[in-house]
């Protein structure tokens, strides 16, 4: 026998701690801490409830266990998002405000496929002058993005 | 006061103070190890209420997998190793956090405790035992269990896509005309 006031008491008090977690951190992985921690009172709470004399159909476990599956999918998909805001940004604080826009479209480059450096060279300098002057720019872009990739790199 | 009530106040004195721990701790990848704690006491306190399947399936799924992708997650996204006050919001917004986290608790437990107040679960002579649960899951909720698989279908493509479409334009935009087979080779390699 036990008394069902103590579990209901603990979802509670988790619920509040979970609260507080995703209030008070700035890492976004943290932030998830705290949201698994709400979903886990909910959890308790279920089971307190599903243990109660003459609940119908099994709900209390059943929905447990439907509410830890769609918690596993939650944070998979949120880690992805985390991942890759982590490789755009370089960090994932959530007080700074990440830039997560695409950057203002390029003008399409001519001659995109094959080598087009040496084979519009001789044809069109001015272009070329101007083609120069973009590639520099997006090997720097490239660069500065690239540089938080290697920690990524293992996460696909 | 019976057996079970002092052993069900043991194991959530656990869970609480860890989970209190894991969103206070300084240090990243403790709060990582003290959410496992709590989850695993919480696994605990289901046996306790006489949830077999629930506290293995916690002990599987939360243990097992979310706190482990949680810490990938944490190394992934390089981690500060030792206390780091940088990953807390100002003292302001932490403690109106707390102040609302407390509130939370108030309003959850001004609402529950009546409502469980005196209401006792005989568990020698449980209501719903793992049998049941497993008639229930393939009778009553057979559609939603089907549902779920569905959905965690969708949750693998979905990270999978989220974390491979931007890494494509990552390196479509930049680096494609330098080293088109280099980059061709890296998305073969990410895939």
């Amino acid at each position: 026998m036990i008394h069902l006031s103590l579990p209901a008491a603990l979802a509670a008090l988790l619920a509040g701690i979970g609260v507080y977690g995703v209030l008070a951190r700035r890492n976004a992985v943290l932030v998830l801490i705290g949201v698994e921690l709400i979903l886990n009172a909910a959890n308790l709470l279920l089971v307190t409830a599903g243990s109660r004399p003459g609940a119908p159909l099994s709900a209390g476990p059943v929905l447990t266990l439907f509410v830890i599956t769609v918690a596993a999918a939650e944070i998979t998909v949120a880690l992805a998002i985390i991942l890759v805001m982590f490789r755009r940004t370089g960090g994932i604080d959530l007080t700074a405000v990440p830039d997560l826009t695409d950057e203002p479209d390029e003008p399409d480059e001519p001659g995109e496929p094959g080598e087009p450096g040496e084979a519009g060279a001789l044809d069109e300098p001015a272009d070329d002058r101007d083609r120069r002057d973009d590639d520099r720019d997006d090997d720097r872009d490239a660069e500065a993005r690239r540089e938080p990739a290697p920690a990524g790199e293992g996460a696909a | 006061m019976t057996t079970r009530d002092l052993v069900f106040t043991a194991v959530g004195v656990v869970t609480a103070l860890s989970a209190l721990l894991s969103v206070t701790t300084k240090q990243v990848v403790h709060a990582a190890l003290w959410l496992l704690v709590s989850l695993g006491s919480l696994a605990g306190a289901y046996l306790v209420l006489g949830q077999e399947l629930v506290g293995l399936v916690q002990l599987l799924v939360y243990v097992g997998a979310i706190v482990v992708l949680v810490l990938f997650a944490l190394m992934l996204t390089r981690a500060p190793i030792g206390p780091h006050a940088e990953i807390d919001t100002p003292w302001w917004q932490r403690l109106a956090g707390a102040l609302l986290g407390a509130a939370t608790t108030a309003l959850l437990a001004s609402l529950l405790l009546p409502l469980f107040s005196g209401v006792t679960a005989d568990l020698d002579a449980p209501t719903t035992t793992t049998p049941q649960v497993a008639q229930a899951v393939f009778g009553t909720w057979v559609w939603p269990f089907e549902l779920l698989s569905v959905l965690l279908l969708v949750a693998l493509i979905g990270a999978f896509a989220v974390s491979r479409l931007v890494l494509h334009r990552d390196a479509g935009d930049g680096a494609e005309r330098r080293s088109t087979v280099t980059s061709g080779a890296q998305a073969g390699g990410r895939g």
